[in-house]
């Protein structure tokens, strides 16, 4: 009989048991998922100074930019230290995809035309999916339109093109800096002279220091490998500044030009010489496509 | 007899484990939407890939997003969105953790909407705060939808920055709309 209710009561208990773990708890369950995250504003902007940055211009969005770029600080007072002689580029950039940037624009050194696409093929994430750096590629292809001088030589229109190719790797150590290489290589249809090469090499080293929320301290330079006589490596040293829709970036820095043939290859000014230029870029971007996320959203 | 009642005993004991069988309700495509519109200029953003659970015995409910997965129509305000204001390397998930108050007044056996009252935690940016909202959970072909308004002081989790109270509204205004899986 003992037996018998013992046998019972480990029933009863037993099922009691069952009942116990039947007790779903959602605030138990460890939410232990791990999910890659993408890294974000590896750069704050397109361009570091001169040159193309790892991000893209979000999909759908439209990026206006005016870059602007004075003399030499070293010309001193007559030209007010650079601030009579101006050139300038203007720009739009398109995202067509997130991982796709088309852009075109037109710079007023040697009338330039020139049209470019970035494309992500790498991105940097951490979480699940650790991958320590981005990877880009940047092709463009500059036009200039200036006049020839009259020579002998009558000019195909080819020769009035180069093209810059550009692989960007760049990482995002942390919150406050990011750094960014650049390998390039730059390709003139015409040079001056059948002894100087058409193609030149050059990497690119490129920082971003965080100073605050909004502000952020850049360096750029360019080390060449094939080097064109009498020129110099650019290096330039810029704030990026954010407000609300824009990104403001001054620089000050020894080239002048805004295309890669021009910054790189053809940086008339020497840091050691003060010939520094002061420059600022100024980007709006414009949503032109919505995301399809917020298609048909009625807020 | 004694026989009988035992076997009975254990009969109502298994029923009853039947009737306790706990139905857990899961989506991981829930929607999300915030608005915090402060001026002119519309800031408001969806999130497509919420992660919500409920249990229908006790009403406990749980939703989380990862904040970088927040779309918004501008690229650069998303970019502010997450290193200026959520931080959100340092704080990835939001999540809400609570009961449905009235889940005995839904009968998931029977088609319709019922209206639901839901208190809990909700942390954003690594600050927990009570939220308590009323919404609704609809029942169609036994598959539940939940939908739920509610606002939250931006500045009661910690967030700082220049244009909350500005171009940035004080309250953001959140629409939750989850329909689950069985």
């Amino acid at each position: 009989m003992q037996i018998k209710q013992f046998g019972i009561f480990i029933t009863i208990f037993l099922v009691s048991f069952q009942l116990k773990a039947q007790n779903v708890d959602l605030f138990a369950e460890e939410n232990n998922k791990k999910v890659s995250d993408i890294v974000t504003s590896t750069f704050k902007s397109t361009r570091i100074v001169n040159g193309q940055s790892i991000e893209n211009v979000g999909a759908g969005v439209m990026d206006f930019r005016i870059s602007h770029r004075f003399g030499a600080l070293s010309q001193g007072g007559y030209n007010l230290f650079g601030l009579d002689q101006a050139t300038m580029r203007i720009g739009l950039d398109y995202g067509v995809i997130p991982r796709l940037t088309v852009g075109v624009g037109r710079s007023t050194f040697e009338k330039q035309y020139d049209a470019f696409l970035k494309f992500k093929i790498l991105q940097q994430q951490t979480g699940e999916k650790n991958i320590p750096v981005g990877i880009s590629y940047v092709g463009s292809t500059i036009f200039k339109t200036i006049k020839d001088a009259s020579t002998s030589y009558t000019p195909y229109i080819t020769d009035r093109l180069s093209f810059a190719q550009q692989i960007l790797i760049a990482s995002k150590i942390n919150d406050y800096l990011s750094i960014q290489l650049s390998p390039t290589l730059v390709h003139y249809n015409l040079v001056d002279s059948a002894k100087i090469p058409n193609d030149f090499k050059s990497l690119g080293i490129s920082s971003r220091f965080r100073v605050s929320k909004r502000v952020n301290i850049t360096s750029e330079y360019y080390i060449r490998f094939d080097k064109l006589a009498g020129y110099y490596n650019p290096l330039s040293i810029g704030v990026d500044i954010e407000t609300g829709g824009h990104v403001f970036q001054l620089h000050v820095s020894n080239s002048k030009g805004m295309t890669e043939r021009t910054f790189i290859n053809e940086t008339t000014g020497s840091w050691m010489d003060g010939d520094l230029c002061f420059g600022f870029n100024i980007v709006r971007a414009f949503s032109i496509r919505k995301p399809k996320e917020l298609r048909g959203i009625k807020w | 007899m004694k026989k009988i009642s035992i076997v009975l005993s254990i009969l109502v004991l298994g029923i009853s484990i039947h009737l306790n069988a706990q139905k857990v309700f899961a989506t991981k495509t829930g929607q999300l939407f915030f608005n915090a519109t402060g001026g002119i200029e519309k800031i408001a953003a969806v999130n497509n890939q919420v992660d919500s659970k409920f249990v229908d015995a006790t009403g406990q409910i749980i939703f989380g997003v990862l904040v970088k997965g927040f779309k918004f129509e501008n690229q650069l305000m998303e970019d502010h969105f997450n290193e200026n204001y959520m931080e959100s390397t340092q704080y990835p998930k939001a999540d809400f953790k609570g009961y449905i108050k009235n889940i005995k007044e839904v009968d998931f056996s029977k088609d319709g909407k019922y209206p639901i009252t839901i208190e809990g935690n909700l942390t954003i940016h690594g600050v927990a705060q009570k939220v308590s909202t009323s919404g609704s959970l609809e029942v169609a072909q036994g598959k539940p939808t939940i939908i739920g308004e509610f606002s939250v002081k931006i500045k009661d989790y910690g967030i700082k920055g220049l244009y909350i109270g500005e171009k940035i509204a004080n309250e953001a205004k959140i629409k939750v709309n989850c329909k689950f899986q069985n």
